[in-house]
């Protein structure tokens, strides 16, 4: 190759825009980043990036609706991908255009499986369609809804205005429940031809046609009956209101669809109606377990956007890990209580996890007034400062008796035989199949990923800390019980540091930059905020436009993106296996249908 | 030894249920149970054994910050008459993420404009979600979360759209349920309205000093704090 004489190149271009000098633009709208894609390349940079660039991990996939009524307005589709090297570093972000009527974007699933769950949400609310995806069914609505509710033109059934807050509560206060105006049959829309009193769950064609294709892939010269049978969507072992069609020969898992979406709110729908700040309570009903790393991450992709303004203050930094750092604690301590029960040990390894995690719970109370519902975080610092008497709380509990109770549960159910015996090799994940899958948080790291976001892309003030990445090796159940309980004690850790480097100690100080403003002005542009949640990498995407509500707002839940792991857990196993294999997922339905 | 997990995890089950009863030996002539301390030790780090709070007989005693539902404030003043902190200025109703909140403010008869009063206030504690948005952000202090969290009732229709008379509790109310936020709040608006106070002094007493400071042409005497 001959040498161009490179004088003063204006800016460095990126690897991926001379690889694709045709396909690939910088991305050039203010506040934004990342690269422009041609549709139709998009396998092919995707290619390049997984195997030439080291981008192997697909974190996120989501789509965006630029409409505008405007005559000529300029109106598309654009699906946004968020990659990431499992060695860590920053994001590279691509993104494809195409038109609102006929949207299709090639799949990158044959690429990057974990792409299967979230394209099927760009699907089903957005109706972009994805081309060559093994498996495009509406996964949070059910096949008889009409329409793409995440679409900007698409209004919901008690529709009252495009954006809070709403005017007839101020300044009209005209007092009524807008159910009692406008019941809720006359508004139901149904797609064309569908006939919802003669609806029958066998009727359910496509799910029971995917299960079917896997069948006879697997036993076609077996001659044994297959049965379908549907566990959940209402059982305490699905940890809420979760469904799984299996396909069994004898009890031997061929096939599992999960089937979710009963609890499906509209989340984002919500989010975009919002103005910014409304939008933080609802982060905490989101993975109701754990609302203070909900909170962290939306306060994250917020402040990315308003800038320096937003800083929050050095004792609101360590306030917020503290927060974070017992959030995963408490949640840590109910996943594994709950994982003896999904193993039929009802109900007491779970109430001595509880018993703890009421101690953790007395803390946010006191702190933020609610148990559960915390919404402490703001932009740019937290709501208010510990109470009296809080400071010493924390400490008590974390250089006495978390240490201490983690240690017991350890000895009460790691050697357990019960436990060994149904646990150990089942549900085995490959580092690779977890990284390809998208897996993140312990599921991802009992595989034996070294992949933690505090490490591998710090965000707040984790550099300061000293703690390890912990890792296991076999990538079972197991496995994901025991990365639990290494995390807990690497939380007392940081908690340990952040506790004592506090800064005001006990006494207190300043916990939010400036004023707390009830309305924030967050500059257009986009940004991707991003914490290790206690189940995984949980990330928010957000657009501005400049306005008092975000145009865009989507949560990259770990839970949802961790299920599309569980099929691949489960074939080959045994019926009994697939709730312990769920259970150590760790799911919160909340976050999986949002 | 196979089984050894099995005796050593039993062991942690049985050492909880001893602690049960050793605990209430030694609370013996306290009262560990339908009692403040016997509660508080329930929820300390030293607790053992059973932790169990009988609801309803027994209560947790809820922090001060703890929110449920907010409440409107009023004032008593000298005469008796209760005079409304709420100035309809509508923030609460416009930063309540489900928008529950519903104002209905007064219009003065003659001029058409607004008063500074709401005739009505009502908020659906179905829908409120008691994120305390309406309490940090009202400027006048005039709607706080309350305590009261045993509020069912049989007929949602009927009783859960709350108005203003169901939802104001006197000033005192909230002194007693919010101390330190109480105190904080009256000590700030105290501090204001002293400073108002000796603006204003400072200001009569530069309009009075400076005819006669002008005369001897002495600079304008510096105010005191
Ligand atoms: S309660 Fe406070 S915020 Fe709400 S209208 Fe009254 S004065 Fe304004
Ligand atoms: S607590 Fe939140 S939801 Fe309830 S009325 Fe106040 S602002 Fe609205």
């Amino acid at each position: 190759m001959t040498e161009a004489t490179t004088t003063a190149a204006p800016v460095e271009k990126h690897e991926l825009e001379t690889r694709f000098p045709d396909a690939v633009k910088a991305e050039a709208r203010p506040g934004y980043t990342g690269f422009l894609v041609e549709t139709s390349k998009l396998t092919e940079v995707a290619t390049a990036l997984r195997d030439e660039m080291g981008y192997d991990y697909l974190s996120s996939v989501t789509a965006v609706d630029y409409y505008s009524d405007a005559p000529n307005a300029e109106n598309f589709i654009e699906v946004v991908y968020h990659f990431y090297k499992s060695t860590g570093g920053g994001a590279l972000e691509i993104k494809v255009q195409t038109p609102r009527e006929n949207s299709t974007v090639p799949s990158l699933t044959p690429l990057y499986p974990g792409a299967d769950f979230q394209e099927r949400e760009a699907y089903d609310l957005y109706g972009v369609n994805f081309e060559g995806h093994p498996d495009q069914r509406r996964i949070l609505m059910w096949e008889g809804f009409a329409g793409y509710p995440m679409r900007k033109d698409w209004k919901e059934a008690y529709f009252e205005e495009e954006v809070k807050p709403f005017k007839n509560r101020w300044p009209e206060g005209q007092v009524y429940r807008i159910e009692d105006r406008n019941p809720f049959n006359k508004n139901n829309k149904y797609p064309q031809g569908f006939d919802p009193v003669g609806f029958k769950e066998t009727d359910d064609p496509k799910l029971y046609e995917v299960l079917e294709r896997a069948a006879r892939e697997y036993s076609e010269d077996i001659d044994t009956e297959q049965v379908v049978v549907n566990l959940g969507p209402q059982h305490p072992s699905t940890h809420g209101v979760f469904r799984m069609a299996v396909r069994l020969d004898g009890e031997t898992i061929v096939a599992l669809k999960p089937v979710m979406g009963y609890l499906h709110r509209n989340h984002e729908k919500i989010g975009e109606r919002n103005t910014w700040t409304m939008n933080m309570p609802f982060t905490d009903r989101l993975d109701y377990l754990s609302s203070m790393s909900n909170n962290f991450g939306y306060a994250l992709a917020v402040e990315k956007l308003m800038g320096d303004k937003a800083a929050p203050p050095e004792r609101a930094e360590y306030l917020r890990v503290i927060m974070a750092e017992l959030t995963r604690i408490s949640n840590h301590l109910w996943a594994v209580g709950f994982l003896l029960n999904d193993l039929g040990a009802f109900f007491t390894p779970s109430l001595y996890a509880i018993q703890e995690r009421e101690l953790i719970l007395d803390i946010f109370e006191a702190t933020t007034g609610s148990r559960m519902m915390c919404n402490y975080f703001r932009f740019g610092g937290v709501a208010r400062d510990l109470p009296e008497g809080i400071y010493g709380k924390i400490k008590d509990l974390v250089f006495e008796r978390l240490p201490r109770k983690i240690d017991e549960l350890d000895i009460y159910l790691s050697e357990n035989e019960l436990v060994r015996s149904r646990s150990e090799g089942v549900g085995v994940i490959t580092p690779e199949e977890a990284i390809a899958f998208s897996t993140a948080g312990p599921v991802l790291r009992a595989s034996g990923v070294p992949y933690d976001i505090r490490r591998a892309d710090p965000y707040s003030i984790y550099d300061r800390f000293k703690f390890e990445v912990t890792v296991r090796q076999h990538g079972d159940v197991y496995d994901r019980y025991m990365i639990r309980l290494d995390e807990m004690r690497q939380s007392l850790d940081i908690l340990k540091q952040a506790i004592t480097d506090l800064p005001g100690g006990a006494a207190g100080g300043e916990v939010m930059n400036g004023k707390n403003p009830y309305q924030v002005r967050v500059p257009a542009g986009e940004s991707y905020g991003r914490v290790e949640g206690p189940k995984g990498e949980l990330g928010y995407y957000i657009v501005s436009n400049g306005k008092g509500n975000p145009a865009r707002y989507h949560v990259r839940a770990p839970s949802f993106i961790n299920l599309t792991v569980l099929e691949k857990m489960c074939v080959g196993q045994k019926v009994a296996d697939v709730v312990v294999n769920l259970g150590s997922i760790d799911i919160v339905l909340g976050e999986v249908d949002r | 030894m196979y089984g050894l997990g099995i005796l050593k995890g039993m062991w942690v089950t049985l050492t909880h249920f001893i602690d049960s009863y050793v605990e209430d030996i030694k609370w013996l002539g306290r009262n560990r149970y339908f009692s403040k301390e016997g509660i508080q030790h329930r929820r300390s780090k030293d607790t053992k054994g059973i932790f169990t709070v009988q609801y309803p007989e027994e209560k947790l005693p809820v922090p001060e910050e703890f929110r449920f539902v907010p409440f409107l404030i009023y004032d008593v003043d000298a005469d008796g008459n209760k005079q409304d902190r709420c100035t309809s200025c509508g923030i609460c109703a416009k930063v309540c993420p489900p928008q529950c909140i519903w104002i209905v403010r007064t219009e003065d008869p003659v001029t058409k404009r607004p008063v500074p009063e709401p005739v009505d206030f009502f908020i659906d504690v179905d829908i409120c979600m008691n994120c305390g948005y309406c309490a940090e952000y009202c400027p006048f202090d005039a709607i706080k979360m309350d305590h009261d969290y045993e509020m069912a009732s049989f007929d949602r229709h009927a009783e859960h759209i709350f108005n203003k008379e169901k939802l104001s509790k006197p000033a005192g109310y909230y002194a007693g349920i919010r101390p330190t936020n109480f105190n904080r709040e009256e000590t700030l608006k105290a501090e204001e309205a002293a400073k108002k106070a000796a603006a204003a002094a400072a200001k009569a007493a530069a309009a009075a000093a400076k005819p006669a400071d002008a005369a001897a042409g002495n600079p304008p005497a510096t105010p005191a704090q």
